[in-house]
């Protein structure tokens, strides 16, 4: 397929974005547009978390603990001086008076939430397996003990509210946008490459010149920075923040998303975390009136069971689809224009 | 161009390394031979920088300057050009041959790459009608094949070579043995470690032999093989063996 056609398949794409978030914009309720802003919002964070975790193999649950940072800092950034004084009186001088509109907001969210994964990185990233995971599960608890905490910051348990409703969907899209971009530029650059060689064998990637620990601590920072930034969307998306809002339940379902979807595609991270999203709002009036509150997650957690055992590497393996792929590849031979192998179901491999 | 003096290596807390002094000169192929736990492989992931000696020195000389590679990490080891290929092929399964070998030139620029390519592809034919395939879907040799351009694609004035012969047919092993020799002819210096100690006299100019973590016997590869102490120990060529079956 050509290059034209396949730039031609990125401005459609884009086009049908732009469209659907026009109309959104236009024509739907409150609520309708709240559930398309979290569908985009876990986008992000799905394909974040597909870069992060699929892409380098790390195994990382830390995403929620990332957007409690960026959503908090983000938050009271933007809250009004006038409440400020009395719901966050320990705030320092230079904060309280600080009334920042969404994008700086947004920003410095995201760099916190970036700068935090780079200090925990340095112990936490020389971990593997479920070590990381079990470390990253600790950050999440440890940051929600610590904004519990720290009522005259946080406000602690009651959360944060009446956050001023920046967010809107046009931010989130842009958003989408930059996150999908600097990913997908990425991964397909020798950075990217460089990623997945640790993934699949450390010690042959640093015979090839790989620094690893710098590359792992790169790819978690940037995970954390889009998470820290979805964070903030989402603070002001919902106009209220808890701690308790970034649980292990969100790490779950950001993990299941990139897994069925297919670690390290991120076609595959928008898809699942679309349709997740979705399915769960078009299930809540069925739970309400079945009086069967947690059908969703059991659904989910079926269709996870399902799909590591029919489809082990997710629905698109690590690659991306055919025909949104661009760039200068070297030319394929005749008669291998077959689908990439990634997507077939992985075999042992061969030896003679 | 490479020199070990009185390297000391130690594995978590068993010493695998004692004394190893060792010197490759720039054009030469030298073999190094011996048991399994001899010290080999050992010695290879010293000079790449992923192991540490705790005594000794591992030198590099290059275009006249000297590179303490004791004090270096691994990436500025690849970066000095001293290619690693290590021991049972590691190639990236997951990843397409292709990416494979772009990984190789990772710590260069992108110019000459896909000159580079084509020289693996004129090198190694098989690569070129798999390069789309994963690599963990080639067959052993086409692996080792792999492996070896790999590391070839860093344009490497040193290359070490871990045990390419491992698990492949006898002719495989013959046309990977042929192809360290074109290597060389193209002016990369080779340290081969090999445990089919006879393929490798034969096409090594020099050879050491490590036993238990020292330098056992070295010297030419053309009177280490007619050592009767290798022949014995190392080929099962020696006149116990023939006695033996008499």
């Amino acid at each position: 397929m050509s290059v034209e056609r396949h730039h031609l398949a990125w401005a459609l794409l884009a086009l049908a974005a732009v469209a659907i978030t026009a109309y959104g914009e236009a024509y739907l309720s409150g609520y309708g547009r709240t559930v398309l802003g979290f569908a985009g919002i876990y986008a992000i964070l799905a394909v974040s978390l597909s870069f992060s975790n699929g892409l380098t193999g790390l195994f990382s649950l830390g995403h929620p603990a990332f957007m409690m940072v960026g959503g908090y800092i983000a938050a009271i950034l933007t809250f009004p001086v006038s409440r400020k004084g009395f719901m966050l009186p320990d705030l320092p001088a230079w904060l309280a008076t600080a009334e920042l509109s969404l994008l700086p907001a947004t920003l410095a969210g995201g760099l916190t939430a970036a700068l935090v994964a780079v200090v925990v990185g340095f112990p936490v990233l020389r971990l593997r397996g479920h070590y990381l995971a079990v470390a990253t599960l600790g950050l999440i608890i440890v940051l929600r003990v610590v904004v519990n905490n720290a009522d005259g910051l946080t406000r602690g348990a009651l959360g944060l509210n009446g956050i001023p409703r920046l967010t809107n969907l046009w931010w989130i899209l842009l958003w989408l946008a930059i996150t999908l971009l600097v990913c997908w530029r990425l991964k397909h650059s020798s950075v990217g490459r460089s990623l997945m060689a640790i993934r699949e064998n450390e010690m042959a990637a640093a015979c090839m010149g790989v620094a690893r620990a710098r590359s792992k601590l790169v790819a978690f920072a940037l995970g954390a920075f889009f998470a820290g930034v979805a964070g903030a969307l989402w603070a002001h998306l919902l106009t209220n923040l808890t701690p308790n809002s970034f649980d292990l339940a969100l790490a779950f379902m950001l993990v299941v998303m990139v897994v069925i979807g297919g670690s390290g595609s991120l076609t595959g991270a928008i898809i699942a975390a679309v349709a997740i999203m979705l399915l769960r709002e078009f299930l809540r009036p069925l739970e309400q009136t079945m009086n069967a509150y947690g059908l969703v997650q059991i659904i989910i957690a079926v269709l996870l069971i399902g799909t590591l055992l029919l489809r082990p590497q997710g629905f698109f393996g690590s690659a991306e689809p055919r025909w949104l792929r661009l760039g200068k590849t070297v030319r394929e031979p005749e008669g291998s224009a077959a689908a990439d192998p990634r997507h077939r179901r992985a075999t042992a491999p061969a030896d003679n | 161009m490479l020199t070990l003096e009185g390297l000391d290596v130690w594995r978590g807390p068993s010493q695998v390394l004692r004394g190893i002094d060792l010197q490759v000169r720039a054009g030469e192929i030298v073999a190094l031979l011996g048991t399994n736990g001899a010290g080999k492989t050992s010695t290879l992931l010293t000079i790449s920088g992923q192991l540490r000696p705790r005594a000794g020195r591992s030198t590099l000389e290059i275009d006249g300057r000297r590179h303490d590679l004791a004090k270096l990490d691994p990436a500025a080891i690849v970066g000095l050009g001293v290619a690693h290929c290590p021991e049972g092929r590691q190639v990236f399964g997951g990843m397409t041959v292709l990416e494979n070998l772009r990984l190789g030139a990772y710590l260069r620029d992108a110019a000459g790459v896909p000159a580079d390519l084509e020289a693996m592809f004129g090198l190694f034919p098989i690569l070129a009608e798999r390069r789309s395939g994963l690599a963990g879907q080639l067959s052993g040799g086409e692996q080792m094949m792999l492996a070896i351009a790999r590391a070839l694609m860093s344009r490497p004035r040193l290359l070490l070579l871990d045990e390419p012969s491992l698990g492949l047919a006898p002719q495989l092993v013959e046309q990977i043995f042929t192809t360290i020799e074109e290597i060389r002819a193209n002016g990369t210096t080779v340290l081969l470690v090999e445990q089919n100690a006879a393929l490798a006299l034969e096409l090594a100019d020099r050879a050491y032999v490590l036993e238990s973590g020292a330098v056992h016997l070295e010297g030419q590869a053309s009177s280490l093989a007619a050592d009767p102490r290798v022949r014995e120990a190392y080929l099962g060529l020696g006149p116990t063996a023939v006695e033996a079956v008499l």
